[in-house]
């Protein structure tokens, strides 16, 4: 398989409301259709990294970035990127599920209508399709009308995933996205994030180092707003290059 | 005294005071809305909805005209209340949210909201009474709606917060603009919040007759005309229960049944939507 770099960062520095400094030259990329992840120790700066790609931060007043993030050829954090087009081209997913207080139907319309489509039949197929794609088909085909609230925290977290896919992004971000599941849940959303690299880039924070080792092919360790190391998930769990990361990852701090 | 004792002697005080207290307020509320009972059922005739005031001393007159008109200006107070009491809640609560301007509003709204009504009224009959030169049933419905307002606004913008940060952001991460995110997803999810904050504030209005006095005032005739003098049932009552004739005060007391009906009715509404959606 060839690599392909999907999204890459080049010196980027982020600053949270004009001066508190959270990311410090970071460089690292996400390659095609693999699953990127971002690991250390809480404050470490990975779940902002993480909103950088889809410019999350924009919604909050003075935040700043500095450098460049390369997707599609093009630098994201340019004065002319059209914020709704590269949001349905990365999605998100958060860390409690967030389904919008309608039926499941339109939950996964939602990010579809947006982008104009509103043919009935289109819409349908569309939706099943990001439904069986999320492994939710089976628990919801007979009850898309009824609202989302109606499901569980682990089901409500896949519908959400199925949301995202519906618009059919190149990426989808992931920001601890079972830290609020019982452990089948975590597991099926882990089978799932492996199952979907055929068709997204994954680029997932956790703060499991083991469910990172398990889903992730690639990994990046972060302290301190800092880019630590990033390599190959085998060898940042087994070799890794660092003290500070092999003393993360033995559980000496953290 | 042990201290255990204290402790239970303490919160049996506590709770007897408590107790005596909730008791005070509830048998004045129970002895207005009973004496409005008794005296407003006896005095109800189906001719007081289908016939226009008669001339003093004749039988069979009734308060047709102020039922529409109290409609009318209830109506057109909540076209104009409504809409800005729930887009000046949404600015402040999503484009001017923890501005220094939008802290600064909803102090004024929590002041307006207990502004004595007749100050209104009297407001309402400086800008929109005195310039025409005779009172009108614009006047009485904006009094209304500028009552309304503050009370929208507020409750507006307190759902709107209610809202998770976190639903707005997934909205966003969609691709979705910031007037899509409001409409589609955050009043949807604040929808029942705010529709008992409208339907509460209607009640508020519905029984107000110091601005209508002022504005609105009373016409003993039948009229749609907004641009002129119109009946009001809080105004009717407020005339028949002053006046000299037992047929106006039997008729004030029918009147006065029925809009506690009607209040009683839209505030039990506003609860059973409160219910029904966190059930």
């Amino acid at each position: 398989m060839t690599e392909r770099k999907e999204i890459e960062t080049r010196a980027l520095n982020f600053y949270y409301a004009g001066d508190v400094h959270a990311l410090k030259q970071i460089n690292m990329h996400a390659y095609k259709n693999a699953v990127t992840a971002l690991i250390g120790p809480s404050g470490c700066g990975k779940t902002t990294l993480l909103r950088c790609f889809n410019r999350m931060h924009d919604l909050y007043p003075r935040n700043r970035y500095e450098g460049e993030i390369i997707f599609q050829e093009r630098d994201i954090l340019s004065n002319g990127t059209d914020l709704i087009s590269l949001r349905s081209n990365i999605g998100m997913v958060f860390q409690k599920p967030t389904p919008f207080p309608m039926t499941i139907f339109d939950n996964i319309a939602y990010g579809l209508r947006l982008k104009g489509i509103k043919k009935r039949v289109d819409l349908s197929e569309r939706v099943e399709k990001a439904i069986r794609n999320a492994a939710l088909w089976d628990e919801v085909k007979d009850k898309l009308n009824v609202s989302a609230y109606e499901l569980s925290g682990g089901q409500q977290q896949r519908l959400v995933i199925a949301r995202a896919l519906a618009v059919e992004p190149e990426v989808l971000l992931f920001d601890e996205p079972t830290s609020a599941l019982d452990p089948i849940s975590t597991a099926k959303i882990e089978e799932l994030i492996i199952d979907l690299k055929n068709s997204v880039s994954i680029i997932i924070v956790t703060h499991n180092m083991q469910q990172a080792a398990r889903i992730s092919d690639w990994t990046g360790f972060m302290m301190l707003g800092e880019l630590i190391e990033f390599g190959k998930t085998d060898k940042i769990f087994t070799t890794p290059s660092e003290k500070l990361t092999e003393e993360y990852i033995t559980g000496r701090f953290g | 005294m042990n201290l255990e004792g204290r402790r239970k002697l303490e919160s049996l005080m506590a709770l007897i005071l408590s107790t005596l207290a909730a008791f005070f307020g509830l048998f004045w509320l129970i002895f207005i809305l009973s004496d409005v009972l008794i005296h407003g059922i006896g005095a109800l005739r189906i001719s007081l909805f289908l016939n226009d005031p008669t001339p003093a001393g004749i039988a069979g007159g009734g308060l047709r005209n102020a039922f529409v008109g109290q409609l009318l200006i209830t109506l057109f107070a909540t076209l104009i209340g409504v809409p800005v009491g729930v887009l000046g809640g949404t600015f402040l609560a999503e484009y001017a949210r923890g501005t220094k301007i939008s802290q600064f509003i909803s102090i004024l709204a929590d002041i307006m909201v207990s502004v004595p009504s007749i100050v209104i009224g009297t407001f309402a009959y400086a800008i929109l009474v005195r310039p025409v030169g005779h009172f009108n049933g614009w006047a009485g419905a904006v009094a209304l709606a500028i009552i309304m307002i503050p009370v929208v606004l507020r409750t507006t913008e307190d759902m709107l917060s209610l809202v998770p940060w976190t639903l707005r952001e997934a909205a966003f991460a969609l691709g979705a603009p910031y007037y899509k995110v409001i409409i589609q997803v955050v009043y949807r999810g604040a929808a029942t919040g705010i529709l008992t904050g409208i339907l509460l504030s209607i009640a508020r209005v519905a029984g107000e007759t110091a601005p209508l006095l002022f504005t609105s005032f009373n016409n003993a005739y039948f009229s749609l005309d907004m641009n002129r003098p119109i009946a009001s049932l809080t105004a009717s009552i407020f005339q028949y229960a002053m006046g000299p004739y037992d047929d106006w005060h039997a008729q004030a007391w029918a009147a006065s049944f029925v809009i506690t009906l009607f209040i009683l009715a839209i505030t039990i509404l506003g609860r059973l939507i409160i219910k029904w959606r966190y059930k």
